[in-house]
């Protein structure tokens, strides 16, 4: 018997012809945390669907061993049957379901054929208080916050019975708040004998957190390491294979005039009892970065979507461009008036998953390249777009693949791209660096600043306390629907946006 | 540290890939993206089919007679296929195609039959109403958000009560020699040979055009066999069949329609930005509209061009029954939705293509023709149909997976 719960030997993966895995090997011990580093399309994910099933054994060549028995897994089921599960990067449950019709998707509890209710109203509890969830089993789904809704994943891993729990990038979407809790229950499952492979780009995390650190680098293992001899700076060195001195690379830059005013910004769903956004103005400088900071819900997203006319329900603001009043109804009309916004939702609001890389990119700029008679000019049209995969460093085997096979941080920078190539004056960027390795992180903090240098003004909302101070020159902070408070760069802190973001939030509590 | 790291290091296996020095037909293959992958499967499917019948038939089947009214036969339900596909791409159905060639052939009968108006103003009036009535449905569906399903079954029923009403339930027959020509004349030869060698022409051009501006752009072009080769075998096949074509009677009018109306709808959904945005808007509403796609506008579009096109085929109907019948086009959206899931269009919407569309109608008149040859019951035709859409459907969730 071997001191490995699960030992992955010599993993190569291929798809049409290009490896995104070429021999990794990696060993998880039992009641271990093991973090898996890597840039963005390394093959963390890749990997991860190779234990899991998700691409069936003869998809991929190589062992794995799961405790002690080689595992060749069909699909999901016979890795789950082993005690194998995975949260994948992109959330899996159903919204409009039960927090318990999730939990026991395709696992329910029957008797005769009907639905053992009770059993699994117990079952469910008791999950969910191992996982500090404090909420009746029969919410719907979509009542959760993003972070809720990733505990309640986690609730269902659990009641598998999983031995080893697979976190991909979990806490990309969390508040502070809510990551603490995360890495909590993570440990909490550990000291039970649980083992976890844990990915995730924020590296203060995965120091806090694991045992023992795995880095891989265009498909190739890099090393492993005991996290105690570890810093930030050697996983990086190891992921990028080159040091990065900063994080930030702030720069002067001159900041001109007011170009764009907001004012009265109010948005409310239909039957909400209080509106996401409450009478919100403010104004946004030539060349100027402004970060707008604030909880998970505090209405940052619902007041971006107002400028951009895709909030979905009732909303009404004020837009004055240059001096002229804006009447903007949807996002043609924003992007015609020069506002371009990069979506927080990705798989929802920003790729079409079977389209290709390129034609994601150009499918706001399709105008420009079009003629009545000839159509689109394919040529010119490609030409941009490798000239953006060059600039962004995209990571893709040609611009024909469907953009859904890009790896996650690939997806945002073609997203960022599209955006780009309309030449905005008012980029609008939330959460920009969600899902980003640190190294195409820099490269897009970069280009922010290239970009505000030529004249553009960028409005950027994050979660990222670091990000918000280390990028912006102004900030605002948000609460519950509110702005709270305005911020030169200057002398701030990351404890001076927190108590404003929150100050009241622990008033109204006691 | 670096040291420990060292040690971890696994080694790396060097070994070749198996696709790596095998002969230049795989290499070519892996050069096809999964939709040719697709069409080249189908294109087989079709020439397995052809030579099944072929042997049974003791090579009827592959008389120029029987080819050219196999073709001639293909060409409504193919026409339809081409307008379905845009609106099952665009992630919407069209239930009322039947009713509504139906009624725009009813239309054209009575101008024609009834009032004796001259033939081209009959075919303007009709196309205008085929337009108008998909403009109305596609209305109904982009802009009052009732679902495609709902509004296309309304007007299946409705066209088809208008009709029945409109000819009083009675043959509207029979149809001027002018209108009947549409759908019966064949094109004396040098028509055919023409509009093949124009084609021909054409495609070879846009292929040395691209290639010319690959390499204008420093972008390396495929190898030269892959692009010419390709071009080259759609032309020969063209030639081929048009060869077969002219040893009986010459090109069917109804058939260079349908040929045009391939030609310019590939254009239209590979070319243009209107076809663009159909992908898109089938393969992520949300993404396109938050990409400056004007949805609503495009969805009514679609459902307008496809009404255009079933005025088209309603026109062919017509003149190839010399009259207007209170049943005419009854059922025909079904052979056009199973002839575009036959040819890759996924029903989920974003994927599909007309070439695919025209090959599935392609497919089931194949079946329809070789069976009736052979003798084969009704009840056995409608079974093995059945199955083969069932069959297509399936082996094509299989390779998508
Ligand atoms: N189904 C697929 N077809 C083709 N290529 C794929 C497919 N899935 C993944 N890839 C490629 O494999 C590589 C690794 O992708 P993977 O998703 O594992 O990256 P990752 O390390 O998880 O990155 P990220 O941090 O951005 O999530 C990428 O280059 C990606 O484009
Ligand atoms: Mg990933």
């Amino acid at each position: 018997m071997s001191e490995f719960l699960l030992e992955l030997r010599n993993i190569v993966k291929e798809f049409s012809g290009v490896k995104a895995l070429n021999g990794v090997t990696l060993t998880v011990k039992p009641g271990e945390v093991v973090s898996l580093c890597g840039e963005n399309g390394s093959g963390k994910s890749t990997l991860m669907k190779v234990v899991s099933g998700v691409w069936p054994h003869g998809s991929y060549s190589g062992e794995i061993i799961f405790d002690g028995r080689h595992l060749e897994a069909k699909g999901i089921r016979d890795s789950e049957a082993v005690g194998i599960a995975i949260i994948h990067q992109e959330l899996a449950l159903v919204k409009e379901m039960t927090v318990l019709e999730n939990i026991f998707l395709g696992n329910e509890i029957t008797h005769w054929g009907r639905l053992n209710t009770e059993a699994m109203f117990k079952r469910t509890q008791e999950l969910l208080k191992r996982v500090q969830l404090d909420i009746n089993p029969d919410t719907p789904l979509k009542e959760l916050g993003v972070g809720q809704q990733q505990l309640v994943e986690i609730a269902k891993a659990l009641n598998k019975n999983a031995r080893l729990l697979i976190l991909d990038e979990p806490t990309s979407s969390l508040t502070e708040r809510e990551i603490e809790l995360l890495l909590e229950i993570v440990r909490q499952l550990r000291r039970e004998g649980i083992s976890c492979v844990y990915i995730s780009h924020k590296l203060n995390e995965v120091l806090a957190l694991s045992d023992r650190v795995t880095v891989i680098r265009d498909g190739e293992l890099i090393g492993t390491c005991d996290a105690d001899s570890l810093t930030q700076n050697d996983i990086i060195q190891m992921m990028v294979g080159r040091e990065l001195d900063q994080l930030f690379p702030r720069e002067a830059h001159p900041i001109g005039d007011v170009i764009l005013e907001v004012n009265r910004a109010y948005a409310c769903k239909p039957g909400a009892s209080r509106p996401q956004v409450d009478d919100i103005s403010f104004n946004l400088r030539k060349g100027e970065i402004l970060g707008i900071a604030g909880l998970v819900g505090s209405g940052r997203t619902e007041l971006m979507q107002c400028l951009f006319g895709c909030y979905e329900g009732e909303s009404r603001v004020d837009i004055t461009l240059h001096g002229r009043k804006l009447n903007i109804t949807n996002s043609r009309e924003a992007l015609g008036a020069g506002i371009a916004m990069v979506p927080e939702d990705r798989k929802r609001h920003g790729i079409v998953p079977i389209m290709s890389v390129g034609r994601n990119m150009t499918l706001s700029k399709l105008d420009f390249y079009s003629r009545w008679v000839s159509g689109v000019n394919e040529q010119a049209e490609y030409v941009d777009v490798l000239d953006y995969i060059r600039r962004l460093t995209v990571k893709t085997a040609s611009t024909e693949l469907a953009i859904k096979n890009l790896s996650g941080g690939n997806q945002q920078k073609v997203i960022l791209a599209k955006l780009l190539m309309t030449e905005p004056e008012v980029l609008i960027l939330d959460e920009p660096t969600r899902g980003i390795d640190v190294g195409a992180k820099y490269e897009i903090y970069k280009l922010m600043y290239e970009l505000v240098n030529q004249g553009m003004s960028i409005i950027m909302v994050s979660s990222e306390l670091p990000e918000v101070l280390g990028i912006s020159d102004r900030v605002l902070v948000m609460h519950e629907g509110r702005l709270k408070g305005e911020f030169d760069h200057r002398g701030l802190t990351q404890e001076m946006i927190m108590d404003c973001a929150i100050a009241e939030e622990i008033r109204s509590h006691d | 540290m670096i040291k420990t790291l060292m040690g971890a290091v696994a080694p790396l296996s060097r070994d070749r890939s198996p696709g790596q020095g095998t002969g230049p037909v795989v290499s070519m293959l892996k050069r096809l993206t999964t939709a040719q992958m697709q069409m080249l499967v189908m294109v087989a499917a079709l020439l397995i089919i052809a030579v099944f019948f072929t042997l049974a038939t003791d090579g009827s089947f592959i008389s120029s007679r029987n080819v050219s009214n196999l073709i001639r036969q293909t060409a409504i339900v193919g026409i339809l296929a081409i307008g379905m596909v845009f609106v099952i791409i665009s992630a919407e159905i069209d239930l009322s195609v039947g009713s509504m060639m139906g009624l725009l052939g009813g239309i054209a009968a009575i101008m024609d039959v009834w009032y004796g108006v001259p033939l081209p103003l009959t075919i303007l009036i009709t196309l205008a109403s085929g337009l108008l009535l998909g403009l109305f449905n596609g209305w109904w569906v982009a802009y009052q958000k009732v679902p495609s399903f709902i509004v296309t079954l309304a007007g299946m029923l409705a066209f088809r009560g208008a009709l029945v009403g409109l000819t009083d339930g009675s043959t509207v027959a029979p149809t001027s020699g002018a209108l009947s020509s549409i759908g019966q004349s064949y094109l004396p030869g040098g028509w055919g040979w023409s509009f093949g060698i124009l084609v021909g022409a054409g495609l070879l051009l846009s292929v040395m055009k691209k290639r010319g501006s690959q390499r204008l752009h420093d972008l390396k072009p495929a190898p030269v066999a892959f692009d010419y080769g390709k071009a080259g075998v759609t032309v020969l096949a063209l030639l081929g069949l048009l060869w077969v074509l002219e040893e009986y009677r010459g090109l069917p009018t109804p058939v260079l329609i349908m040929a045009a109306l391939i030609l310019v709808m590939t254009l239209v959904s590979r070319r243009t930005a209107f076809g663009r945005r159909i992908y898109a808007i089938g393969g992520n509403l949300e993404a396109a509209r938050m990409s400056g796609v004007n949805v609503e506008m495009n969805k009514m579009l679609v459902f307008g061009l496809n009404g255009l096109i079933v005025a088209i085929a309603a026109l062919i109907l017509t003149s190839r029954l010399g009259a207007g019948s209170p049943s005419a086009g009854n059922m025909a959206e079904l052979d056009a939705i199973a002839a575009c899931v036959i040819g890759g269009t996924s029903l989920a919407g974003g994927i599909g293509s007309v070439f695919g569309a025209i090959m599935g109608a392609l497919i089931m008149a194949s079946l329809d023709n070789g069976m009736s040859m052979l003798d084969v019951p009704t009840f056995w035709q409608m079974i093995v149909k059945g199955g083969i859409l069932l069959l297509a459907v399936w082996m094509d969730a299989k390779t998508r997976k």
